[in-house]
């Protein structure tokens, strides 16, 4: 027992020492935050670009109708100029050209935009909402109702905001957000997805640079094969660990200067930067508020007992996984000599990782499901789905059962590896099959 | 003494018998070569005598006693197949496995500083193991392998990769480890090296033990009656003067004098020669040439091919 844990030791301290794990640790939550800003920042971003559009309308129906915005003018042109713009629009000083050429409630597509660049989304969506609604408006006054203006801002003020309100087993009511819920899932699953691919194939390279290095014979005329593996899987489980504890605190740290940083922006006295900035500061504070209400609200909505349940499912899903997983990476790693053999063996291993990043999808819909449930008792893929219904709090003897197969199925495909290990890691230049695989299994079995 | 014995080891894989039946007894304070052509079986009986590896049936002695899990503190093995962490520095490296065999932190640190001395490479310690060359790895690697005081030393081909200087720095190294008692199992193709160094031998050959016992009786076992002689005076003189229970192989002639290579059929013997000879050549040398281990390793393996290959 001493041994295995000078092992662990060993495989803890070169890996924590390695400047590709600080370098992880530190650029890991970056690089996380960046991955739901960058999107959602590219989103918002505004087409800063001018343009000037210039609109013949046949009909002349419609004139005016569409609204100029801070960046996209619109020129309402007579029709008589159509036949020049379609070889000189560039030159009288437009971007493109749109041409309607008859009545847009009966035919629908009589609209054309021309031009020689391709026409964004945002723009082709700026014209038909204002046509749109100009049409609805033509529409509904064809009926001839009294007071219609009154009538419409009365619709639109028709607004419902639905709290899905959590029920205790007690009957008591608890407030909880769908949309926070799924944030947690996608996260947590994602974290061990991540982690049990990341660590698993370090566990792989591990052994294999033993073998390769030719020390591992060297080492197990000290101890037991089993005991080098099991230290090896221990230790980088440690690793891993360790980075996943790194990044809470690191994340947390990161969420709470965002949060005071916001919060102070909301005021003006602290917000010079802004100031200087320009005009939009206003909008900029209501946004802030706005952003820092929403983070409170996230705050508010987790409470302390749920979050430690959560981490404890969290870390029991995702050491019960990575030891299903790493052995059978330990077992590869011993099987094969070099990283290029190991491909045909590390595919259909992680096909159901993969597959349960898939269900994951399928779970956020309905987290109750056949579908979720049934993965979330499949060893290889409950790790990663079953995390992904713990925010949704599924019944604690799904959940229980879920944790037993898994450590049920652990032990055994140690077991198994291990066999498969012991053999192979004294075998050198053999091609491997799985035929050959199965031979190691049993003739170890003596 | 026996130190280690092992007693009709019977190893199985999956499509071919490793070891048949092989039992060799090694006694206290000798070495011991492990002999035999590739493929013979000589690495599977090593390991099984490291517990790397469990026989079929038969068993491994130690001192007496069945082997025990932590025998393996008692023995230091140089595998055929070693190598290092490329990424670890030295001096940590060779503390982690002096640890892995049993001594405290203290101890390796210790120990490993008076071989460092003797080999004058304490300039490694804090090198990665990568920066050294392979010859520098292996002298490191001889290092680890007998830090920890071990009774029985297990080489396998321990000298390849060192060169000429080297090796014989390591042949002092094993002559002197056997001075202070400790008993190897020495498995090599240098047949060179076992003459010089080994007391006993095994030669296992598709599986199973064919040749066993002290070299020099080998040795003595298998010589042809071939007589070297050393002499001056008429070439072709010894021939007409040695009778017919001598008949000389090949003379050399050289400028002082001749060498004669005779052999002596069973009724001969070399105070007989030396009598015929003495009054009509001088004679300066006269030696029995006894054959050398990388003959008899040859003919006996070729002899048991033979055999097996007419048993089927």
């Amino acid at each position: 027992m001493n041994k295995i844990s000078l092992i662990i030791k060993r495989e803890y301290i070169t890996r924590v020492k390695k400047k590709s794990f600080v370098i992880m640790s530190i650029v890991g939550p970056l690089l996380f935050s960046l991955m739901i800003i960058l999107p959602t920042w590219f989103a918002s971003m505004d087409n800063t670009e001018e343009m000037n559009i210039a609109v013949v309308d046949q009909t002349n129906k419609y004139d005016q109708q569409i609204e100029d915005t801070e960046y996209i003018k619109f020129l309402w042109l007579k029709s008589s100029n159509k036949e020049t713009l379609s070889t000189e629009y560039k030159e009288q000083g437009y971007d493109a050209y749109i041409v309607i050429h008859d009545d847009l409630l009966k035919t629908p597509d009589a609209i054309n935009i021309y031009s020689d660049a391709q026409i964004t989304m945002d723009v082709k969506r700026h014209i038909s909402r204002n046509l749109e609604d100009f049409l609805e408006k033509e529409k509904l006054e064809s009926y001839q109702i009294d007071g219609l203006d009154a009538i419409i801002e009365d619709v639109h003020n028709v607004d419902i905001d639905i709290k899905t309100i959590k029920l205790g087993d007690d009957g008591s009511e608890k407030e909880s957000s769908t949309e926070i819920t799924m944030v947690f899932g996608i996260i947590f699953a994602l974290m061990v997805y991540m982690f049990v691919l990341m660590y698993g194939t370090q566990v792989m390279r591990g052994v294999m640079e033993e073998k390769t290095n030719r020390i591992v014979e060297v080492i197990i005329s000290s101890v037991k094969p089993f005991q080098l593996m099991m230290g090896k899987i221990i230790g980088i489980a440690m690793v891993a660990l360790t980075q996943f504890l790194i990044w809470v605190i690191l994340s947390f740290g990161v969420a709470s200067v965002l949060s005071s940083v916001f919060l102070d922006g909301a005021m003006p006295q602290n917000s010079q930067v802004e100031m200087v900035q320009g005009m939009n500061t206003e909008m900029d504070q209501a946004q802030t508020t706005e952003f820092a209400d929403s983070l409170t609200k996230v705050f508010e909505k987790i409470d302390l007992s749920t979050l430690v349940y959560s981490l404890f499912a969290f870390m029991y899903l995702f050491i019960g996984g990575y030891l299903l997983y790493a052995s059978l990476f330990a077992a590869i790693g011993a099987a094969v000599d070099s990283e290029t053999d190991s491909q045909q063996f590390v595919l259909p291993i992680i096909m159901p990782l993969i597959l349960s990043m898939y269900v994951v999808m399928g779970v956020f819909k309905n987290p109750g499901s056949d579908l979720a449930f049934w993965f979330s008792m499949i060893p290889f893929t409950s790790p990663v789905v079953m995390m992904a219904r713990i925010p949704f709090e599924p019944p604690l003897w799904e959940v229980i059962l879920s944790m037993v197969i898994l450590t049920a199925s652990f032990i055994f495909t140690t077991w198994f590896a291990g066999r498969i290990y012991r053999v192979g890691i004294l075998m050198y230049g053999k091609k491997i099959s799985y035929k050959e695989l199965w031979k190691w299994f049993r003739y170890s079995s003596k | 003494m026996i130190f280690l014995e092992a007693r009709q080891v019977v190893k199985q894989y999956a499509n071919h018998l490793a070891l048949n039946n092989v039992s060799l007894q090694v006694p206290e304070g000798s070495i011991y070569g492990l002999l035999g052509p590739n493929g013979a079986g000589k690495t599977t009986l090593i390991r099984i005598i490291n517990q790397i590896t469990g026989p079929d049936s038969g068993e491994v002695l130690l001192n007496g006693r069945k082997l025990q899990a932590d025998d393996v503190h008692r023995i230091g093995y140089l595998p055929e197949e070693r190598g290092l962490y490329k990424k670890m520095k030295v001096g940590e490296q060779a503390v982690y496995l002096a640890r892995l065999k049993g001594l405290s932190r203290n101890d390796a640190i210790k120990k490993l500083k008076f071989w460092f001395e003797k080999f004058e490479i304490q300039a490694w310690w804090d090198k990665k193991v990568e920066e050294l060359s392979k010859g520098m790895q292996q002298k490191i690697q001889f290092v680890v392998t007998v830090l920890h005081e071990p009774k029985l030393l297990i080489f396998d081909e321990p000298f390849s990769g060192f060169d000429p200087i080297n090796a014989n720095i390591l042949k002092q190294e094993i002559l002197s480890l056997k001075e202070q008692g400790a008993t190897i199992l020495f498995s090599t193709h240098n047949m060179g090296s076992v003459e010089e160094l080994c007391d006993h031998i095994t030669l296992i050959n598709q599986s199973q033990a064919i040749l066993s016992g002290e070299v020099h009786d080998i040795r003595q076992q298998y010589k042809d009656n071939l007589i070297k002689v050393d002499y001056s005076g008429e070439q072709n003189l010894i021939e007409q003067h040695l009778d017919d229970k001598y008949i000389i192989e090949s003379i050399s002639p050289n400028h002082h004098q001749n060498t004669a290579f005779v052999k002596m059929s069973s009724d001969g013997s070399v105070n007989n020669m030396i009598g015929q000879l003495l009054n009509h050549v001088e004679i300066h040398g006269l030696q029995e040439v006894l054959p050398t281990m990388n003959d008899i390793f040859i003919k006996v393996v070729e002899q048991s091919n033979q055999s097996k290959s007419e048993n089927r």
